[in-house]
This record gives C-alpha cells, sequence and structure tokens, in this order.
C-alpha cells in the first residue's frame, strides 16, 4: 500500500468522490440509452 | 458532404453513435494511463505533499465544466441561427455532463483547500463563479424538463446558455480579472513559466484528454438517447391522434 502522508484522508476522500461521480453518470447514461432503445424498438414493433 | 447533413436525427443515429462505443474505449484507455500515472506515479510535491494527487481529478472535471457549456453555447447557437433539433437535443444532453464535472470540480477543490487553505470554501472570484455556474447548469437542466414543447425549451434554454457564458468565461478567467482571490492561476499554459512541474505535466494532459473523450462519448451517446425520446413523444402523440380520429 502506497505511503500517501499526511493527506492520505483528503487525497482518497477527493479520488472517492470524483470517481464515483463519474463512474455513476456513465452508468446512468449507459442505463437509460439501453431502456430508451428498447423502448422505442418495442412501440416501432407494436406499429 | 457537409457537415450539416449529421444534423439530420436518422444520419446522426446510423453515423454518429456508433462512434461512442470507440470514444468510450479511447476515453477509458487515457483515464487509465493519466489517472494511473498521476496517482501511483508521481512523486509528492515540496509543498502541498501528496494532496498534489488531486489535481488530475480537480483540474480535467473544471476544464470540461467550462468546455461543456462553451459547446452547449456553440449547439445553443445552430438551434436559434438554423433550427437543428439535433443541435438543441446534443446542449440538451451535454448539461447533466457538464454539472458532473463541475461537481467534482467543486468537491475535489473543497477537499484540497481545507488543509491548504484552512477553509472548505471561500468567496473566491474564481470559486463563486465556478458556484454560479453550478447554479446555471440546474437551472438550465430544469428550464428544459418545465416545458412541455420541445421548440419553446430549446429556445429558453439557448437564451439561458447565452447568459450562463459569462459566467463560464468568468470562472475561466477570474483569476486574471480580480488578483485577491485564492485559487492560483492555471495548471497548464502556453507560457512554461505557468506550467505545473514537468513530472506532473504529461500524467495531468493524458487526464485531461481521457476526460475530453469521456465528455464527447457521453454526449454522443445522450443525443442518441434524446433523438429517440423526441421519436416516441412523436410516435405516442400521433397514436393518440389516430385513435380520437377513430
Amino acid at each position: 500500500m502506497m505511503d500517501l502522508g499526511r493527506y492520505a484522508a483528503e487525497v482518497l476522500l477527493a479520488w472517492g468522490v470524483g470517481l464515483v461521480l463519474l463512474a455513476l453518470l456513465v452508468a446512468q447514461s449507459l442505463r437509460r440509452a439501453r431502456r430508451v432503445r428498447a423502448e422505442l424498438e418495442r412501440i416501432e414493433a407494436d406499429g | 458532404m457537409s457537415l450539416w447533413s449529421y444534423a439530420n436525427p436518422r444520419k446522426f443515429l446510423d453515423r454518429v453513435e456508433p462512434l461512442s462505443r470507440w470514444l468510450f474505449a479511447a476515453a477509458g484507455a487515457c483515464l487509465a494511463l493519466g489517472l494511473g500515472w498521476g496517482f501511483f506515479f508521481t512523486p509528492d510535491a515540496v509543498n502541498f505533499g501528496s494532496s498534489v494527487k488531486i489535481i488530475y481529478l480537480h483540474v480535467p472535471s473544471a476544464l470540461m465544466a467550462i468546455n461543456a457549456w462553451l459547446m452547449m453555447l456553440v449547439a445553443s447557437l445552430i438551434w436559434i441561427v438554423r433550427r437543428h433539433h439535433v443541435s438543441a437535443l446534443a446542449a440538451k444532453a451535454a448539461a447533466p455532463v457538464g454539472l458532473v464535472m463541475t461537481l467534482i470540480a467543486l468537491a475535489t477543490g473543497a477537499i484540497w483547500g481545507q488543509p491548504m487553505w484552512g477553509t472548505w470554501w471561500a468567496w473566491d472570484p474564481r470559486l463563486t463563479s465556478f458556484l454560479i455556474l453550478c447554479l446555471f447548469y440546474l437551472g438550465y437542466i430544469a428550464l428544459w424538463s418545465a416545458i412541455p414543447d420541445a421548440e419553446a425549451a430549446a429556445d429558453l434554454t439557448g437564451v439561458l446558455c447565452l447568459v450562463g457564458s459569462v459566467f463560464a468565461l468568468l470562472s475561466r478567467y477570474a483569476v486574471n480579472f480580480w488578483s485577491q482571490g485564492l485559487h492560483q492561476g492555471a495548471s497548464l499554459s502556453l507560457d512554461r513559466q505557468e506550467n505545473v512541474a514537468d513530472v506532473y505535466w504529461l500524467p495531468l494532459v493524458i487526464a485531461m484528454l481521457g476526460f475530453a473523450l469521456l465528455f464527447a462519448a457521453l454526449v454522443v451517446l445522450r443525443t442518441g438517447t434524446e433523438i429517440r425520446l423526441r421519436r416516441i413523444a412523436a410516435l405516442r402523440a400521433r397514436a393518440q391522434r389516430s385513435e380520437g380520429a377513430a
């Protein structure tokens, strides 16, 4: 485990917050894209 | 072929949206390299210790927060002048991405500021203009949601985007306008004297490229989603009209 010294808590908190927000954004975008694509295909198939 | 032809929703979905997976792959590679290098293989700074590692998230996210709004400005102007629906939807699609970038910049900046400045927050020109930019993002997203008529929403959010651009530019140049703030100047500059130290420079540039590619991938993907949502609304309206006529 690398030694982050006296600022370890701040560094890990900042990286944790940043990466979690990025991951949530990507996951939400992909999930919404999949859901909407499936919904449109269903509506078009129903005519 | 004219660039404007891609403003056709069908052509956008067929030709541009498939690029998003390549953009995601390139973004992932750049982020893994830039952030991994920055976190694990760069030394602590003399003045800031290991807190310098926050720069790899803070600077790229702040850059993209401003650039996202400027991209929305260009897209909104195209909508206002040429009435291309895809450009209005691209601006709408970019707003949540820009908002998240702004939140990351504000959060990482506050976490860094606490041990370095002795405070989570200061009413410094750059911090304040960034907070206002964040509020503009929220207002922009809320305005799109509040107006049912898509064209009216695009018009009004376009105007809001023009107004908000003042704060996007202000947050970029506030440090130059007012020298009394806590926030330091640009980390990267054409002026070599102003740059971060060489050892941090390359991973930072790669992380910035990763954030830019991720932004592009997300905007392309989300624009495709907005186009499909518009199509779903049109099909439902048509079905309701046919039912009403029958």
